[in-house]
């Protein structure tokens, strides 16, 4: 499955974004071909709705998990429409996060 | 001659300068653009009230007709519309109205409609006659609003019009100043009066507007505010001292010029200066 975890840099071992609507990009992680790639957040810059551009990049992107820090108003009210579920990071790398979430250590956001 | 009368800082003297402004004038129109919470009517009670609304155009979705090609989401500066298993979501609030979406989309899928953000009202007190916008709870810009109720401003003809403005620096502020021919910066003596009267004066000037200042609740001791148009030379109107009794008038939604001819004189003179400083 894929998951999106929002990343400052394209690196698995960076710490992961504190942020979702702002964050540089995200990882798109595919846990079955264990590969990554980076996407930019296309509304990081933008005044308002950044967290609308955001998850419209989350459903683009085909994946079926995010893994978040915290997500806004406008952000989930556009990813409770869609079958994506939202989980709620910890503080640490992008390859933490992951790990955290196989082994069913994080707790649901939405 | 249209004076708007803001000040940064909310809580400055605004309403109580533009009111009795307006009251020193008698044949005047008041305008309130304070439109999330004005409060000139309450001084002025007015009568004979109309009322128009105030709407504005957002686009609707027929998903039946949507192709998905995106045109609008990848349009829209806002951000306001996403595209969600091949249907189009509009956020109401974060749309600005521009009407380029609709134009846009290449299979006619969205359509203006019009929503109502609030109203504009209108009485008369004597020989004044109050306009006040009012914005509807909830609702995110008080823009339109103000733009419809200073587009009214066109049929004043020659009579002096004051316009309150909203408390701020930003976009309802700009509104309202837009058209003024003068504008009286309202100051208290304070550290953040003054930080927010620089912002305000900054804002004025860049607008290319005629400006003075008002100092308000003036008292003996330091005048951050005073300090401030001396080192700027930024003309001084005058000065309101800080009264006690004045505040309990106003308190009481009383109008100063009509209660004690001190008063009448003070907002006369000063009609009298901005009018010779607009002039100029």
């Amino acid at each position: 499955m894929k998951l999106m975890i929002p990343a400052e840099k394209n690196s698995m071992d960076e710490e992961m974004s504190l942020s979702f609507g702002r964050a540089s990009g995200f990882i798109l992680y595919d846990t079955d071909a264990g590969t990554d790639s980076f996407i930019e957040n296309p509304g990081k810059d933008n005044q308002g709705g950044a967290g609308i551009k955001a998850a419209q990049a989350v459903i683009d992107s085909g994946a079926e998990v995010l893994l978040s820090p915290h997500c806004g108003t406008n952000a989930a009210d556009v990813l409770k429409k869609t079958d994506i579920r939202v989980f709620s990071s910890r503080p640490g790398t992008v390859r933490g996060n992951v790990e955290l979430f196989l082994r069913e250590e994080l707790s649901r956001l939405f | 001659m249209k004076i708007a009368v803001l000040s940064g800082k909310g809580g400055t003297g605004k309403t109580f300068v533009s009111v009795n402004l307006a009251a020193a004038a008698g044949r005047a129109v008041y305008t309130d653009c304070d439109i999330e919470e004005p409060d000139g009517h309450l001084f002025f009670r007015p009568e004979k009230i109309s009322e128009e609304k105030v709407a504005v155009s957002i686009p609707s979705a027929d998903n039946s007709r949507c192709s998905g090609c995106r045109k609008c989401t990848e349009f829209c500066r806002f951000n306001a519309l996403a595209l969600i298993r091949d249907n189009i979501y509009i956020f109401e609030d974060i749309c600005h109205s521009c009407g380029g979406c609709v134009l846009l989309c290449p299979e006619k899928a969205l359509t203006e409609v019009r929503k109502e953000i609030g109203i504009i009202r209108r009485g008369r007190s004597e020989e004044t006659e109050i306009r006040t916008g009012i914005l509807n709870t909830g609702e995110a810009s008080g823009v339109p609003v103000i733009r419809q109720l200073i587009t009214s401003l066109k049929d004043a003809g020659d009579i002096p019009v004051i316009i309150d403005c909203p408390p701020g620096s930003s976009c309802t502020v700009m509104e309202s100043i837009k058209d003024a021919d003068y504008c009286i910066l309202i100051a208290e003596p304070t550290i953040f009066g003054r930080y927010n009267l620089d912002m305000a004066y900054r804002l004025v000037r860049s607008f290319g507007k005629p400006t003075g200042v008002v100092l308000n609740k003036y008292t003996s001791g330091r005048d951050p505010s005073e300090d401030f148009c001396r080192e700027n030379d930024v003309n001084i109107l005058a000065s309101i001292p800080f009264d006690r009794d004045l505040g309990r008038l106003i308190s009481e939604g009383r109008i100063a010029v009509k209660e004690d001819k001190k008063w009448e004189e003070v907002f006369s003179s000063l009609l009298r200066t901005v009018s010779k400083e607009a002039d100029r």
